[in-house]
């Protein structure tokens, strides 16, 4: 590896330059040179070899603490995958140094990054090495003076503890334990957050005797902000113990952590509550867990009701099948009536967002009773974000009672939103109409829904008017062609006689939207002339829109067309007397080249393969200024 | 208690900008630090003790300044921002850096206070006086090395909390769990997360939905000592409410109502100015909390909220000058307080460079002043007296005498020690008890 510095050397000035740089800005007053060359630091260390990487460049980038974060990140992130620039993983634990000093830094990216690389570098280490060299730093780390070191050592626990002799396993085990009853709140925390981890890599027997004691303790912590985590430690530990164990050592503490006074602790087992109950299995669910989600959905605090009604359909979809639809319907259903008309609106439309995934779990007759008067109610509801979230979520009703029973309610709620005040709301309800369509099917559409596309085409909001247009080519999509040509586009087409400007403008909009999706010959024979009528249109605005048009559809259009009708047209306009319709109409012009070469590809095609590539180049790097045709007689000179 | 000066920051001249507006320890006492009009963060700290005299504590001395806020115009609402820090409070030491939280009315920035003794040498291409060297005399590479320099002491803004605050911020409050902090203004108080600095949670709203209807402002809030879920804060009429952040996530509902009900006999035009609570602090146990109001300190017992457990008189005499003080404004000057380390003596300011000490245990007070004389090195503060009516004795001062230009507004407590700072406009005099 001497030899490759060496080399390097040798070579003179032409390959060490570089790297030359790159050493020099490690250090430049400017952050983001610095971290340009922290970036690069594979490469220095290759320049440099082995040997000095270890002796020269590790200890410089031990003490560069000092600098900005990202700085840091970029460094921590890098020595998680220098092992090989080190000399391999005989070295690796030289990479120690300068991540232990990243691992006590303020800022928690950054040490969480050196937390990530070193868990990463232990893998690489040798189990001798990991005891020679990583786990003490574990132990310097978990008795450090300072909050920052102790928290980065909770999460390096679990990467040496399958890999060392028993009696380190026993150190480490009481490193943990005193952690997890450190002075500091950040310290029980991060303890806390790597419980579930460290329990997974302990023998069985700890985890009955050690792991729930602590679990226990943290659980009733002073601090809210520790008992939370506690409930996502809970998870993992259920999961790791024998069902015949749970009642004993998991719930008693579950059971206070969702009866707990903070509210924080209660939305925490809320928004929990699906993997709480895989982990406790059926039997506990059906016992225990089901009064507790019964009372967080009745909980006094909005947050934690917002955040069980969440769950409501992944908790009713996880329930023992043979209980299932007693348990929902006399215990959850009738919690579930009360959110409906909840006094907070963020409840009720977390409510609204998966009420109606319980209709295929309920199945038909249910529905029909007990749901939808429901979906009726919140179709009415007073907030457009819980009527949006009904909306939205249409689908999962459409497949067990089909739509039709909801169509009296759901048109006025439609009709409603379509006219909200709010452009966002209108926005909104315009994104979920291709799929109300797709529904609802033809018929029931053009008779309920139609005007109402047509109407946001005409709104005052460009916003919703581009929505409006956007959302017609989804409509075509699904109805095809056919059912354009008869409902839309002469009704897109009439526009262009609008006294007001923007909605002329409207038609040329929708008209790029649509043609590709109508096909070439309702282009051709429908929308074109109304196209190339409108570049006489007194308003500059709609003439260079007209310019645009015709680049746009261009491809749909035959070549005849193109050039008896387009051409023609789009020539008049280059000598337009407003600068921006010219623009435009050059812009279409030599943009209109590049996609038509491929008509002309088919005229050259006889010249053979290599002129084609020629012209096709020729095409692109000379477009505004010259046409194909130009091209193929240049090259073929 | 023998109080002498151990160091004293006397400003050249009178300009406004050196105005002190806010004093604080860090955690160990090792730290002052004082932010002023200008927008200035000025740090002294306390040098080690010698050896020869053991029995005398370190100094302080200037660490490091800067410049923590600039002045600031706010063009939709047409405002002019100022740069006066009005609280400073520490976070507590998570590393070998130091970091501090600094307001002025609507911006609050965190703090890396760090100091650093080494410095990379070698360059490549340059010497180190920074000439341009031959590229095609760098035959091979040199990797910087550090090398021991003179201690230099480094602060860099790390994160800016702004635009949460439509009134002007009176408090700021780190949270026992080390994870978040309050920000109180007149109106409202936030909760932040200190690695966050795009969102902070509303947790208190007095505004009414009719600015007329406005009867109360909040003039400081605090996080209770250990109890990450409680905090408090006062108002305008002289009522202290307790919140509990465990109960919801909208504090508007407060857990406790501390209220002394109003002497009818003491009723007067000046009553409810008089009452307003100027500042609250909880005692170091957690147990009081402590209330400064214009004439007096107030102790509350956390468990009794029909009235302090005791009352502190800072400077009755003025009862009867509340009509001139009215005129001049002093009236509505915000006096500061502060426990010691034990919570046994609770300090606070007055006029005419005064500031008073109450003992809880013996039941003693006493009045010292803060000036040029008296904090010559090595001389103990004697005891003032202000004479109330009758016939004025020697070395005793009387009311009409007092200047009210020189007040005593922000004063600290060494979290441990025995050692005081105390600020007078803008001057910054510390004090130890010599015994």
């Amino acid at each position: 590896m001497q030899h490759k510095s060496k080399m390097a050397g040798a070579d003179g000035d032409d390959s060490l330059y570089p790297i030359a740089v790159l050493i020099d800005e490690l250090r430049n007053e400017d952050v983001q040179l610095r971290l340009n060359s922290i970036k690069k630091l594979s490469t220095i260390a290759l320049a440099l070899g082995v040997e000095r990487t270890r002796t020269e460049l590790l200890p410089f980038l031990t003490d560069t603490i000092y600098d900005e974060d990202e700085v840091l990140l970029a460094l921590a992130e890098q020595l998680g995958n220098f092992t090989m620039l080190v000399g391999g993983p005989e070295y690796v634990h030289c990479l120690l140094p300068p991540l232990e000093s990243l691992a006590t830094v303020e800022e928690t990216v950054v040490r969480d990054k050196a937390v990530e690389s070193l868990r990463k570098i232990s893998q690489e280490h040798s189990p001798v090495d990991l005891e020679v060299h990583f786990e003490p730093l574990v132990k310097r780390l978990a008795s450090g003076d300072w909050f920052t070191s102790r928290t980065s050592a909770c999460g390096l626990f679990s990467v040496c503890y399958p890999r060392v002799s028993s009696t380190v396993k026993a150190e480490i085990r009481q490193h943990f334990r005193t952690l997890c009853s450190d002075d500091t709140p950040m310290v029980r925390r991060a303890a806390a957050s790597k419980l579930g981890e460290f329990a997974k890599v302990l023998e069985l027997d700890y985890v009955k005797s050690d792991i729930i004691s602590l679990f226990t303790a943290l659980a009733s912590d002073e601090q809210d902000s520790v008992r939370l985590l506690a409930v996502e430690a809970c998870v993992s530990i259920a999961t790791l113990l024998p069902q015949e164990d749970l009642e004993t050592l998991v719930m008693p503490t579950l059971r206070q952590a969702a009866e707990d006074k903070s509210w924080r602790v209660r939305y925490m087992v809320a928004d929990k509550f699906s993997e709480l109950q895989k982990a406790v299995g059926p039997e506990i669910t059906k016992n225990d867990l089901v009064p507790a989600f019964q009372n967080l959905l009745k909980d006094c605090e909005a947050e934690v009701r917002a955040a069980a009604a969440n769950k409501v359909k992944e908790f009713c979809e996880n329930l023992p099948e043979d209980s299932r639809e007693t348990i929902i319907m006399t215990h959850i259903l009738p919690c579930v009536k009360e959110l409906v008309s909840d006094t907070n609106q963020h409840v009720k439309s977390a409510l609204a967002s998966v009420i109606m995934g319980l209709s295929t779990i309920l199945g038909k007759d249910n529905t029909v009773e007990h749901l939808l008067p429901l979906f009726l109610a919140q179709l009415k509801d007073e907030c457009p974000e819980v009527r949006l979230n009904i909306i939205s979520n249409l689908d999962c009703v459409n497949e067990v009672i089909g739509i039709r029973q909801l169509s009296q309610s759901l048109l006025p709620a439609i009709v409603e939103l379509a006219e909200d005040a709010k452009w966002r709301v209108r926005l909104a309800i315009i994104e979920y109409m291709p799929l109300l369509a797709g529904q609802l099917g033809v018929e029931f559409f053009d008779e309920k829904l139609n005007t109402l596309c047509m109407a946001w085409l005409i709104d005052h909001v460009y916003a919703i008017r581009e929505a409006a247009t956007c959302n017609l080519m989804k409509l075509v999509e699904k109805f095809g062609a056919e059912w354009a040509q008869n409902t839309i586009v002469p009704k897109v087409l009439g526009m262009a006689n609008d006294p007001n400007y923007l909605h002329r403008m409207t038609t040329l909009f929708c008209i790029n939207a649509l043609s590709e999706v109508c096909g070439q010959d309702i282009t051709t024979k429908q929308m074109l002339p109304v196209v190339l009528k409108m570049s006489n249109d007194q308003v500059a605005n709609v003439r260079f829109n007209v310019a645009k048009s015709l680049q746009k559809i261009g491809p749909v259009l035959d070549s005849n067309a193109l050039q008896t009708e387009v051409k023609p047209v789009l020539e008049k306009l280059d000598t337009d007397t407003d600068m921006d319709v010219k623009y435009f109409a050059q812009e279409a012009i030599s943009g209109k080249y590049t996609t038509l070469s491929i008509f002309f590809l088919y005229e050259v095609a006889s010249l053979g393969p290599r002129s084609l590539l020629v012209v096709l180049v020729l095409c692109q790097t000379h477009r505004s200024t010259m046409c194909p045709a130009e091209c193929v007689s240049q090259c073929e000179r | 208690m023998h109080l002498s000066s151990i160091s004293s920051f006397i400003a050249k001249g009178l300009n406004t900008s050196d105005i002190i507006s806010t004093v604080e320890f860090n955690h160990s006492g090792e730290l002052l630090a004082t932010g002023d009009k200008g927008g200035r963060v000025v740090i002294f700290q306390q040098e080690l003790e010698s050896k020869n005299q053991p029995q005398c504590r370190g100094e302080y001395n200037v660490y490091s300044t800067f410049q923590s806020h600039e002045p600031e115009f706010d063009y939709l609402k047409s405002l002019e921002i100022e740069e006066k820090i009005n609280k400073i409070r520490w976070l507590p030491q998570k590393n070998a850096a130091q970091f501090l939280l600094s307001t002025n009315d609507k911006t609050i920035k965190l703090w890396k206070i760090s100091e650093r003794d080494k410095r990379p040498e070698g360059y490549n291409l340059k010497e180190e006086d920074g000439r341009y060297r031959d590229p095609t005399t760098v035959t091979t590479l040199r990797v910087p090395v550090f090398h021991p320099m003179d201690l230099m002491v480094e602060a860099s803004p790390r994160r800016v909390f702004a635009n949460a605050h439509t009134y002007h911020i009176n408090s700021i409050s780190v949270n026992s769990d080390c994870e978040t902090y309050l920000s109180a203004d007149d109106l409202r108080i936030n909760l932040w997360n200190l690695e966050i600095t795009d969102r902070s949670f509303n947790i208190v709203d007095i505004k009414p939905a009719n600015m007329e209807e406005l009867t109360e402002v909040i003039t400081a809030a605090e996080f209770h000592p250990n109890q990450c879920n409680t905090f408090v804060y006062s108002s305008s009429k002289g009522t202290i409410r307790l919140c509990d952040m465990r109960a919801s996530a909208l504090c508007d509902q407060h857990s406790k109502l501390f209220e002394e009900p109003e002497d009818p006999s003491n009723r007067s035009f000046f009553s409810e100015i008089i009452s307003s609570i100027s500042d609250v602090k909880f005692s170091h146990s957690g147990r009081y909390m402590m209330t400064r109001d214009y004439l007096t300190v107030k102790i509350w017992d956390l468990n009794m909220e029909s009235r302090p457990v005791e009352t502190y008189q800072v400077h009755e005499y003025l009862r009867s000058k509340l009509c001139s003080l009215y005129e001049n404004d002093c009236i509505f000057d915000k006096f500061e307080c502060c426990w010691n380390g034990n919570d046994s003596v609770v300090m606070t300011g007055s006029y005419n460079n005064f500031f008073r000490m109450f003992d809880r245990g013996y039941r003693q007070d006493v009045t010292l002043e803060a000036s040029r004389e008296s904090s010559k090195p090595r001389s103990v503060l004697k005891p003032r007296k202000v004479c109330t009516g009758g016939k004025r004795k020697k070395d005793e001062i009387s009311v009409d005498s007092l200047d009210f230009n020189k007040k005593i507004l922000h004063t600290a407590w060494h979290p441990q020690d025995n050692i005081i700072a105390v600020a007078t406009t803008n001057n910054l005099y510390i004090f130890q008890d010599r015994l």
